[in-house]
């Protein structure tokens, strides 16, 4: 069996590109001190809402452009139970997914069986997404650890109470961070309906935003590491496959679990080297998880 | 005594008929004041006498529902903290606006409106740390600060922005006696160049040894305004509380027994921020108070945890009369007799959302009786919490109210009597009185007393040296998870205390 | 300006009125979407939640609450344990499927052969499944620090896979002609959880149900145990300070709720699915954190909440019929019912009240 290296190496930047956008949206929130766990129901959103609107133009970009907005749109929802009604942010994301995966699943039907757009490929046969997938992982790097709006946006998911103190709008921040997170887990999910299967089927990120969020996990809450942990799953996936397509003798139902198990073996190797490490205050944001209220 | 400002300088700041009401309280009534040029002005009050709410209106945290204030000559009604620092006002917070995770320039330009570019910022905090003798690296996270570096950084924060009035608030409560001479020594600079500072603090001696001018809130009231160089430290604690303090009645005990013994206890940090005990050695009689003094994350709580039983210890370092508890969690050390009370009251010592009744089942289920075989006996719980409600004197509807609806002072009567009337062998407590009224936590120290009145011994730790020459018999200090040899209290002073504590936190460094 | 003013206790009143007041906006929310689409609002709300009890069809329509309440309150009595204490098991799912597995599995093993004993030990066997499942994002947490959220949901992913590959490999049917799916254990009379009052739609499961929210409730109100979780749950240093184990705790928890799925996968396999097939995972599990969540964590509350559920599920399967509402509405209305819920929950911690600005 021949494997070209360039043409997997091809493969892998376009299977993490999905995983890549949601993760990177959702290390903004997470640095901002919002656990989203609806990326996976923003994601099938954004999936659905592209691929109709893409469908419907003829334009791809189009559809991408269409799946941010109404991936940040969805993500109000969520904003509006945690920063608005001070809900569990745990239980409120789980709604989030629910609600996001039997919407699409309703308002999908019509779009079943039909073909998406042909996507323009870019410089080096890459498709223009996986360019701007990449692009973002030093836009965010920069914005996250150089602008000013990074700053803030990093000492309100440090320290809600200290950021409240110094004048800054904490709920503002938040909402803004996890409607950003939405944008790019939606056109991370149209990715996956208009440059990858081609087609919308129910359901159709199996839990994509799932792996995303324990890939944040893996790059200790940076860019970089989103963009490594990205890979390292696009590599398990396009393995994967080629085994699969190689006719290996190990049933198809167990090398498709590959990715959760990958995912689950990262996730434990990288919790331990948090967990024992003796680095002062650890990676993830102070904050993290926790709502905030103000008595003005 | 005199009323009135100080004329002959200008007032910096001015307030007039401030008021501010929560629900069910009213923080501020009718409130004036001003604060002059170069003038260091305490705001002295009890715990929940309304210091905190005032200074959070001057910074545009809080908006006042009446009364007017004045900057210079300028209306002063901040929208939020930011237009309080345009205006001119910095403030330090006593438990420290800033972010771990951070560095000490990032979170010095999270405090500015226009920070200069990375490089500038940074050069210009070293510039400034240096001109006040307050040294500082400006890419340490902060982490890695102690207290007394972590204050550095929130007074440097403020400095950069030249404000005219600077407000801080019990800033002295993390020093050691010699970090908080150091400080004064920064303030006296300021106040030169005309820096107006409003002082929050209820501790009587520095006060009268460094403010010039002091206003004294009582519920939410001004009671009084006076020079507090003026008057001795019990004529303004009179002010403050309203009446005599009440003397504590420390007879009729005698040291018995050896109950405790405690050798070579070590254990590593618990987190990332705790601190590593190192070899710790302490006895304790029957009927002996042991007080452990030392600055706040020397090793209290890890002491604490590893005395009631949250942390377990290598065999033979806690014994209790013979009995080796090191591998014991702690159900089983109070069953033989070790309790303890936490400091943190709301989350630590008691259940916030639980009511008084579940909340004696966090630890007196075995003792009292109240949990046979696993099966909870939910009406003698409640029989239990009414007695500790009686006996201490805990003012609330009854037993059924949650921990969280309770007073500071109402919450630690029922914490400590929950524990005391278990007739404890040895009794551990850290922080009794910590942001306790004053009559709350006359009371707690007086039943400490008689606890050890009745053949208990008890250690107290705290950060309240005071507290602890009132309390204790024999007095030894917490420094980085070590503790000192202990010394008999008796003819101890506050300098050979804050020797005992001192060393740490890079104080020869800060000398330069 | 309206301002929140935290309570100082949470409200019983409101605790039992919110879950009230998100169904009644779930109806009117519902409504407003089916109308949207083209839907008689009224029509559609009626066919949910009142034809099935009450419509023409009711006498086939009554038994089938019983049969989908059964899985989802016998698991959510677990999971909701597990979320007071802090513990998120939101891999139900999992545990479920691979419930059914191994308890199918000792059917499969022991048929033809008869006996008292085989029911019995296919419940263990399910139980024992779920439980090992549930174990491993438990041991996970507690050893490395793995979180459990995500541990437990991948697992589903992955139980999933085991169906799939069951179903098509291992425990095909042998005389299935080639079909994929295990044998058929209603037609195994040793091994099948038939409906044990005619009529009711009561099969065992049922009764494991309605012994689970008993024992859940005894658990939580009686025990110390019980008191050791809830104090977890809202302030886990005051519960070590208790002398909660953290660790104990997470494995007691994770363990629990996955053997009372893997129950209910149990008796899914061997009642009304009848067989382990790739698609042997329906939802319940996830549909479960919807009714923990619904009956406030409490027993009793998952009890009603679970019936609820059941009833969208059977009116969603009936409207589908009848009016051709899509299939997935009942997802929607459950995700909706979720929303309402949390929203509606700020009124047991928060008063709001009107502020007069000075």
């Amino acid at each position: 069996m021949m494997i070209d290296p360039l043409s997997v190496f091809l493969l892998l930047l376009s299977a993490a590109t999905p995983i890549l956008f949601a993760a990177l949206g959702e290390l903004v929130a997470e640095r901002a001190g919002v656990l989203n766990l609806g990326v996976e129901g923003m994601m099938i959103t954004g999936a659905l809402a592209g691929f109709a609107a893409a469908h419907g133009t003829g334009n791809p970009f189009l559809g991408f452009l269409v799946a941010a907005v109404a991936g940040a749109a969805i993500s109000l929802l969520f904003s509006a139970l945690t920063q608005l009604f001070l809900a569990n942010q745990v239980a409120s994301g789980l709604a989030l997914t629910l609600f996001g995966l039997g919407l699409t699943a309703m308002f999908g039907k019509p779009f079943e069986g039909v073909k998406a757009p042909a996507m323009p490929t870019g410089p080096l046969r890459i498709n223009w997404i996986v360019w701007l997938g990449l692009i973002m992982v030093p836009l965010i790097w920069w914005f996250l650890n150089r602008s000013r709006a990074g700053l803030i946006l990093r000492g309100v998911g440090e320290n809600h109470d200290a950021a409240h103190a110094l004048g800054y709008d904490v709920r503002l921040t938040r909402v803004t961070a996890v409607a950003f997170g939405g944008a790019m887990a939606g056109v991370g999910g149209a990715y996956v309906s208009i440059a990858s299967v081609l087609q919308w089927t129910e359901g159709m990120t199996a839990g994509a935003g799932w792996i995303a969020l324990a890939i944040v996990v893996f790059s200790n809450w940076t860019a970089p590491g989103v963009l490594a942990g990205a890979w390292l799953f696009g590599g398990v996936t396009v393995l994967q496959l080629r085994l699969q397509a190689a006719g290996v003798q190990v049933p198809v139902q167990l090398l498709s679990m590959a990715p959760y198990l990958a995912t689950i073996i990262v996730l434990v190797l990288i919790s331990a080297r948090q967990k024992f490490s003796r680095r002062a205050g650890g990676a993830a944001p102070g904050s993290l998880g926790q709502n905030f209220h103000a008595l003005r | 005594m005199t009323k009135g400002t100080n004329l002959t300088k200008a007032a910096v700041f001015r307030a007039t008929g401030i008021g501010k009401s929560y629900p069910g309280v009213r923080a501020n009534d009718d409130v004036s004041f001003a604060v002059a040029e170069g003038e260091i002005h305490a705001l002295l009050g009890e715990n929940g006498a309304g210091k905190s709410t005032l200074v959070k209106m001057i910074y545009g945290l809080v908006r006042p529902d009446q009364g007017q204030m004045w900057l210079g000559d300028a209306p002063h009604h901040p929208a939020d903290p930011r237009a309080a620092r345009a205006a001119g006002v910095a403030m330090v917070f006593q438990h420290f606006s800033l972010f771990d995770a951070l560095t000490v320039a990032e979170n010095i330009a999270l405090g500015m409106e226009n920070p200069p570019p990375r490089r500038e910022l940074a050069t210009r905090i070293t510039q400034v740390s240096h001109d006040f003798g307050l040294p500082l690296n400006p890419s340490r996270r902060i982490v890695t600060l102690s207290a007394g570096e972590r204050q550095r950084v929130e007074i440097i924060r403020c400095l950069l922005q030249n404000p005219r009035l600077l407000i801080m608030d019990e800033p002295t409560s993390v020093l050691t006696p010699q970090e908080a001479e150091l400080l004064f020594a920064t303030l006296r600079k300021l106040a030169a160049r005309g820096t107006a500072i409003l002082y929050i603090s209820h501790k009587l001696d520095e006060i009268r040894s460094h403010c010039d001018r002091a206003t004294i809130l009582r519920h939410g009231r001004v009671v009084d305004s006076c020079d507090p160089r003026a008057h001795t430290a019990r004529e303004l604690a009179a002010m403050m509380v309203g009446s005599e303090m009440r003397l504590i009645d420390r007879t009729g005990r005698r040291a018995g027994d050896m109950v405790l013994r405690v050798e070579n206890l070590s254990r590593s940090a618990p987190t990332a921020e705790g601190t590593a005990l190192k070899g710790v050695n302490l006895t304790l009689r029957a009927g002996e108070i042991l007080g452990i003094g030392g600055v706040a994350g020397n090793g209290q709580e890890e002491l604490l945890a590893a005395l009631s039983g949250e942390a377990r210890s290598i065999p033979g370092s806690v014994t209790l009369e013979g009995r080796d508890l090191s591998a014991l969690g702690p159900e089983p050390r109070r069953e033989a007799g070790l309790l303890a009370a936490p400091e943190d009251r709301l989350g630590h010592a008691a259940v916030p959302d639980f009511s008084l009744t579940e909340n004696t089942l966090l630890t007196a289920g075995a003792r009292k009786g109240l949990v046979r075989r696993g099966l909870i006996d939910h009406a003698g719980a409640r029989r239990y919490a009414e007695s500790v409600i009686s006996a201490f004197d805990v003012r609330i509807p009854g037993p059924g109210t949650a921990a969280r609806a309770l007073s500071g002072g109402n919450l630690q009567k029922f914490v400590i009597g929950r524990e005391v009337m278990q007739a404890p062998r040895v009794l551990v407590v850290n922080q009794p009185t910590w942001g306790v009224d004053a009559g709350a936590a006359a009371a707690v120290r007086q039943s400490l007393l008689d606890l050890a009145r009745k053949g208990a011994g008890v250690i107290v730790i705290s950060q309240d040296l005071d507290e602890l020459l009132e309390l204790s018999d024999r007095f030894c200090a917490l420094n980085e998870g070590r503790l000192s040899d202990p010394v008999p209290t008796e003819g101890l002073t506050l300098d050979r205390i804050g020797l005992m504590l001192g060393g740490a936190h890079g104080m020869e460094e800060a000398r330069l | 300006m309206i301002q929140l003013v935290p309570r100082q206790a949470t409200s019983t009143a409101w605790q039992v009125a919110t879950p009230v007041l998100a169904v009644l906006a779930t109806m009117v929310a519902g409504g407003l979407l089916f109308a949207a689409m083209g839907h008689e609002p009224v029509a559609a709300i009626r066919t949910i939640f009142w034809d099935p009890l009450f419509g023409p069809a009711a006498s086939y329509s009554r038994p089938q609450l019983l049969v989908k309440a059964a899985p989802l309150i016998l698991i959510a009595s677990g999971l909701a344990i597990g979320f007071r204490a802090g513990i998120w098991n939101i891999g139900a799912e999992g545990q479920y499927i691979i419930g059914g597995i191994t308890g199918g599995a000792v059917a499969l093993a022991a048929y033809p052969a008869d006996g008292p004993w085989i029911f019995p030990a296919m419940v263990l066997a399910g139980m024992a499944g779920g439980w090992a499942w549930g174990m491993i994002p438990a041991l996970l947490r507690n050893w490395f620090g793995a979180s459990e959220i995500l541990v437990s949901l991948m697992l589903v992913y992955v139980a999933q896979r085991v169906a799939a590959w069951m179903a098509f490999g291992p425990m095909r049917n042998p005389e299935g002609f080639g079909m994929p799916g295990s044998r058929n254990l209603q037609q195994y009379p040793a091994a099948a959880n038939p409906e044990l009052i005619s009529g009711t739609g009561a099969h065992w499961g049922v009764v494991a149900a309605a012994v689970a929210v008993l024992a859940t409730w005894f658990l939580m109100s009686r025990h110390i145990r019980g008191f050791h979780i809830r104090a977890a749950g809202t302030a886990p240093r005051a519960a070590r300070f208790a002398g909660v184990n953290p660790a104990t705790l997470v494995a007691f928890c994770l363990g629990l709720s996955g053997a009372l799925a893997g129950a209910a996968g149990l008796f899914e396999v061997a009642g009304p699915a009848g067989q382990i097939t790739d698609t042997l995972g329906t939802g319940y599990g996830f549909t479960a954190i919807i009714v923990a969540f619904l009956g406030r964590l409490h027993p009793v509350g998952i009890l009603l909440a679970g019936l609820l559920l059941a009833l969208t599920y059977i009116g969603g399967e009936l409207a589908q019929l009848t009016m051709q509402l899509p299939a997935a509405s009942v997802q929607v209305f459950q995700g909706m019912l979720l929303f309402f819920l949390l929203g509606f929950d700020l009124l047991t911690r928060f008063q709001i009240r009107r502020r007069v600005l000075a």
